[in-house]
């Protein structure tokens, strides 16, 4: 039999490849295209509303954050998110779709231990690195402010 | 009888009468569209879940099994199979319907080679009539393996797709009045593990257990490829079927020119499912819906199934395991 090394370097080499070209292209449009729509939203809603920017800004959070939510309940997200890629994980959009989905699908267990239980399993690793990461920042950012 | 190392005659003739399978609508539109029995309409299949709708689909096709043979299940000696699932639930949970003495097996996909193997060694035992069935859902694998069903994600290049389906046999003692073929000898599998880590890449994972056993075959029953029409592998895909051929030629046993895998059988090319289809119920599906009738209409006459399993769970590759595989080698044969 085969070694361990030379199935390894022949798994390699005969394993095909990620086309980067076409997988990145379909994320930068799609991502795009995501802002786009977000800042369209926050753009109409600063025309019709009479709200300051932090408003509006939490505003537009809120509707984007509810339309992924919408298209991940309507069974579409998965569709645009198998050809965007990162470009629709990224997005605020992504992140309603990773607590969205888990929802849905742990439903069957029952609302407390199925879907309240784990409806964080995709988006808790980015919750717990979110508030980490500001902890650090927000303890560098105090620090500097002291020296300065 | 033992033949070698790992292989085995069966003491008593062990007749593959009759067959029923069933598939979901993806599998249903694939390469098999002309041969499969039922398919089902969607994923749930008027179940509350999906565990729910893979154990009515063995329901389904147990039944129809029993059916076609006039058959009670008092006649049944036993009921093999497994599943998936943790803890094989759709399996046992199948085989409440049913007053069938059950043998609860699990290799991963490879589970329903082990079924026939341990079916000819149980006919050999002394039962007349075992049911092999194993099972798998898109939908069950899915959660349990990977992310909720709605999640944005993209497959990587060398991923594979779970087969939604089911295929159950009738291995039986007594020969049927029409032409059908006959387990005439099986290896049983070892555990072959090359450090392969990526859980998207199941094919180069099991590709070297596939050859392990079919090298042991091969050499134990002193036959040549050529001896077999066919030499089927359970769910290598594309990758795996082709890392299985250089395998088997770097070691001399075969050219491998007549090497196919369930898994690149069953979905057309246009249905993005990766690199084929994967799962207990790819094997199944195939042999019972498509390679058994090519048998019994004397398309093909000797026939190597090989099953294919990878050995893993959520747990195990997170902790940096890598993935052992396992395959069972079972010859078919109409004589």
């Amino acid at each position: 039999m085969i070694g361990r090394q030379e199935y390894t370097a022949l798994v390699r080499q005969a394993s095909p490849r990620t086309n980067e070209a076409k997988t990145l292209f379909a994320a930068f449009c799609v991502g795009g295209i995501i802002c786009m729509i977000g800042q369209a939203v926050s753009d109409v809603f600063t025309e019709f509303l009479p709200l300051d920017e932090k408003s509006i800004a939490a505003l537009t959070g809120m509707t984007m954050i509810f339309l992924g939510a919408l298209l991940t309940g309507v069974g579409v997200y998965d569709k645009i998110g198998y050809h965007a890629g990162a470009g629709s994980i990224v997005p605020i959009t992504g992140f309603a779709n990773s607590i969205v989905s888990p929802a849905m699908e742990f439903h069957s267990e029952g609302i407390i231990f199925g879907m309240m239980a784990r409806m964080f399993g995709v988006a808790g690793p980015i919750i717990v690195s979110g508030v980490c990461s500001s902890v650090v920042v927000g303890a560098i950012y105090y620090l500097v402010g002291v020296a300065v | 009888m033992k033949i070698g190392a790992q292989t085995y005659l069966p003491q008593r003739r062990a007749f593959i009468s009759l067959v029923a399978d069933i598939a979901g609508s993806d599998e249903a539109l694939g390469n098999l569209r002309e041969y499969i029995d039922t398919a089902i309409d969607c994923g749930e299949w008027g179940c509350s879940s999906h565990e729910k709708t893979e154990t009515r689909m063995r329901e389904e096709i147990i039944r129809s099994l029993l059916e076609k043979a006039r058959l009670e299940p008092k006649d049944i000696d036993c009921l093999m199979g497994g599943d998936l699932v943790n803890q094989i639930v759709p399996s046992t949970f199948s085989a409440r319907s049913f007053d069938i003495p059950f043998y609860g097996l699990y290799c991963a996909c490879a589970t329903f080679g082990q079924a026939l193997s341990a079916a000819a060694e149980a006919v050999g035992a002394g039962m007349n009539n075992v049911i092999c069935c194993t099972s798998s859902h898109f939908a069950t694998a899915e959660r349990q393996y990977r992310f909720p069903l709605e999640l944005g994600t993209q497959p990587t290049p060398t991923s594979q797709r779970t087969v939604t389906g089911a295929g159950a046999v009738l291995v039986s003692a007594y020969p049927p009045k029409w032409r059908c073929p006959e387990i005439t000898a099986y290896t049983l599998g070892k555990i072959v593990d090359l450090g392969c880590e990526d859980v998207n890449n199941m094919g180069a994972a099991m590709a070297p257990a596939a050859f392990d056993t079919i090298r042991a075959h091969l050499r134990e029953t002193g036959r040549d490829e050529s001896y077999y029409d066919m030499i089927v592998t359970g769910d290598l895909g594309r990758l795996g079927r082709e890392l299985l051929v250089e395998l088997m030629q770097k070691d001399g046993v075969g050219e491998g020119k007549n090497v196919n895998d369930c898994g690149c059988m069953v979905f057309a090319p246009g249905q993005k499912c990766g690199l084929g289809g994967s799962g207990a119920g790819c094997s199944s599906l195939v042999y019972c819906a498509y390679l058994h009738k090519l048998l019994v209409s004397g398309q093909l006459n000797r026939l190597l199934l090989a099953p294919t399993g990878a050995l893993l769970s959520k747990d195990s590759s997170l902790q940096g395991e890598s993935i052992p595989g396992i395959a069972y080698a079972v010859a078919i044969e109409c004589r």
